[in-house]
């Protein structure tokens, strides 16, 4: 009886066609993947397509010229100034300040984080600065208008400093970013391998010389990456700049005054109800293909630099 | 010990290093104590805000409108109605009416409507926390000598009317429900449109994709998208959903023009705006989800005959879900305090009425914290830190279910 079935299963076996066989539901399925993973690179085409064509009309426009949006320090599109500088400068300084804190703040906390606290320090203070990282800007915007700034405020003077201005917005993205660079840093700390501080330890390293001329270097690629993509980061933040830095735009250096960035600009002339092929409509995207082009660069050499110069550890 | 150094000079400067070492260990720990500190005064900025003393005036006298020593306060629905009708125009009567007929309102419903509209408060000052305890008597005085006729309550901003009260331009009475509902729409939205397409392009780019150069610039495309700064994409909903796509998005195509929309600055653009934001981050979380998910199992699929879309159906998504959903809960909060896009695809400044339908006008919770936040008025910060209180909670219930979900569910393998 065994023998009989087995003898009917390897008949019936013989027949089935191993071949590979079409089945229409796995290839529209198949394309239907495809299209949402093409999905991404629309996106992009749009970003691209859109600023580029509204900044052209804007180019066309009778009263600007090139020459002037790099040379003139005035952004005033309604009389017919356009020097993109004083939007520029208020970028860097609130750039700047912010990176002046978050950068020795952000690489503070992650050597101590990776290399000094122990495990029971470590989870508890991880989620804090997840915790941190995931508030709203708009919180730090108004945590920025409704403190730092009264602190600005009774420290140098209500005369030198100004309600709205780039110190503290500075400060206060500082604050946001902060997380960020920490725990991309702390990444790449920890994916330095254990050897590596051992054999430190073994030559008589102190635990400081140990992290900070073995582990550090070691790690180098990520913290450069992590410092890039914070500074990519302050130069596209939006709302602590439209909260606190002021409204105007201004060419000044000084930090206790207020100055319009890019973005604060945009989120300004767009809160009203903007006019489609007006002047102002088309000077946000020139603004804003302007900021794409700088974080998009930031955010490629942050990317090259990774994979370039990454010490890889087995 | 020293004495027996193998090296010679090895312990001559050990001191030193030892103090180096010891400084920039408090030096670190400095920059991390730092980092808490910033946490906790941002909390108690908020709270110091969302709480506090506030003086106010009517502008008619309460006592006024007692009927045989009666306060108005506990009279009887019938008689307040009747007030109501003589004190108010007949088209602004008409007008309540219309909204919500009397004879269906409760008594505190009328009673609030007579508060708005005939007592009408108005506040002379607004105090915070902080001093509102600690300088209590101060306030007091001040307020006793400055405005003789106003009332001093301690109040809190955050309240269950708060949150349930449409946004109106008076701050004693204004509350967020609108604010809260066109969240929830927009979000919405962007679930529709990204959760879709996110999974699909993560199944896509970790199960289909070979190795070739199309694929690979659609994942190095994914990861720029993922840094480029949140008010492009907005810019880039104005131009899109807004502008060009604006027959579907004010809803013309479906002969749905909800009548008060201004051309396509709508719900349903909002919406698919931060989708486009998030998508990336759902992607990039979705792919190490599955990614997660061993080898061995799609063999094991693939061994008894399983097609390539019956294992990543019934083998790869089940055991990839916690972590897909993990990630997606991620980019919604992300979505939920999200200002800066939608500003600039057109939030409407002030609406008092609740969207109710993809094509109406919006506003959402961090919009109306950026628009009271703008105000120069102290009872707008106060309103503002109020809801800033509600944004958080929704934002930490959010995360934490994401937290839960991935303890609960998470398998190793």
């Amino acid at each position: 009886m065994a023998e009989l079935t087995m003898k009917n299963v390897e008949k019936k076996a013989s027949t089935i066609d191993l071949r590979r066989k079409s089945r229409w539901g796995e290839s529209i399925i198949q394309a239907l993947l495809f299209f949402s993973g093409f999905f991404s690179i629309f996106v992009t085409i749009g970003i691209v397509y859109e600023l580029g064509k509204e900044a052209l009309l804007f180019f066309q426009m009778p009263d600007v010229n090139l020459l002037d949006l790099v040379t003139s320090t005035k952004w005033q599109p309604h009389t017919g100034e356009f020097g993109i500088w004083p939007l520029f400068t208020a970028t860097m300084m609130t750039s700047t300040i912010a990176m002046a804190i978050a950068i020795p703040l952000g690489l503070g906390v992650a050597i101590y984080l990776s290399e000094y606290a122990d495990r029971r320090v470590r989870n508890i203070l991880k989620p804090i600065l997840e915790v941190l990282a995931g508030i709203p800007t708009i919180v730090y915007g108004y945590f920025a208008l409704t403190f730092m700034t009264p602190i600005l405020r009774e420290i140098f003077g209500r005369d030198v400093v100004q309600i709205y201005n780039t110190g503290s917005t500075g400060l206060v993205m500082g604050i946001l970013i902060l997380p960020l660079i920490t725990s991309m840093t702390e990444d790449a700390l920890s994916a330095v391998p254990r050897s590596l501080r051992e054999a430190a330890y073994a030559v008589g390293g102190t635990k400081l010389e140990v992290a900070v001329q073995v582990v550090v270097p070691a790690a180098l690629s990520g913290i450069a990456a992590a410092i890039i993509i914070g500074i990519s980061r302050a130069i596209g933040e939006t709302m602590i700049v439209a909260v606190a830095a002021g409204a105007g735009p201004n060419f000044t250096f000084n930090p206790f005054v207020g100055a319009e960035t890019i973005t604060g600009h945009i989120v300004r002339i767009s809160g009203g109800d903007l006019s489609y092929d007006s002047i102002d409509y088309n000077s946000i995207f020139v603004l804003g293909l302007f900021l794409f082009l700088i974080t998009l660069t930031l955010n490629v050499i942050s990317q090259a630099i990774v994979r370039r110069y990454r010490e890889v550890y087995e | 010990m020293r004495e027996i150094a193998v090296v010679e000079g090895f312990a001559n400067n050990l001191d030193a290093r030892n103090r180096r070492g010891v400084m920039w260990h408090m030096l670190f720990q400095a920059s991390t104590v730092v980092g808490i500190i910033a946490l906790i005064a941002l909390m108690l900025n908020i709270i110091d805000g969302a709480f506090g003393y506030v003086a106010y005036e009517a502008s008619v006298d309460p006592d006024s409108l007692a009927v045989n020593g009666i306060p108005v306060q506990d009279q009887s629905k019938e008689q307040l109605v009747a007030l109501l009708q003589s004190k108010l125009s007949s088209g602004a009567y008409n007008k309540l009416n219309n909204e919500k007929p009397f004879v269906n309102r409760s008594q505190a419903e009328v009673y609030q409507l007579v508060v708005d509209r005939m007592i009408r408060p108005k506040i002379v000052g607004v105090w915070n926390l902080w001093p509102s305890l600690t300088q209590a008597d101060e306030i007091r005085a001040t307020v006793a000598k400055d405005h003789p006729k106003a009332e001093l309550d301690f109040v809190s901003w955050l309240t269950t009317n708060f949150i349930v009260r449409p946004q109106t331009s008076e701050p004693l009475t204004a509350g967020v429900r609108t604010a809260i509902l066109g969240s929830l729409w927009t979000i919405l939205f962007t679930i529709l449109l990204a959760f879709p397409i996110g999974l699909g392009a993560a199944i896509y780019l970790e199960e289909y994709a070979s190795d070739n150069r199309l694929n690979r610039i659609i994942q190095t495309n994914i990861n720029n998208l993922a840094g480029v700064p949140s008010i492009i994409y907005g810019i880039l909903g104005l131009a899109i959903f807004v502008r060009t796509l604006e027959a579907l998005t004010s809803g013309e195509v479906f002969g749905l023009v909800d009548p008060t929309t201004a051309n396509g600055r709508t719900v349903l653009s909002a919406g698919f705006t931060l989708g486009l934001l998030v998508l990336p981050i759902i992607i990039i979380n979705a792919q190490e989800a599955i990614r997660a998910v061993p080898r061995s199992l799609r063999n094991a699929s693939f061994g008894v005959g399983a097609t390539k879309w019956q294992t990543v159906w019934s083998h790869v998504l089940p055991n990839a879900m916690p972590g897909i959903l993990t990630g997606t809960i991620l980019a919604v909060s992300r979505a939920i305090g999200e200002t800066a896009p939608l500003v600039v695809v057109g939030a409407s400044t002030a609406i008092s009425f609740d969207p109710n339908s993809p094509f109406s006008k919006f506003t959402t919770l961090p919009i109306q914290i950026y628009q009271w936040t703008s105000r120069p008025q102290d009872e707008f910060r106060s309103l503002a830190a109020a809801s800033i209180i509600v944004l958080l909670i929704i934002l930490l219930s959010l995360n934490a279910s994401a937290i839960l979900l991935r303890n609960r569910f998470s398998r190793r393998f």
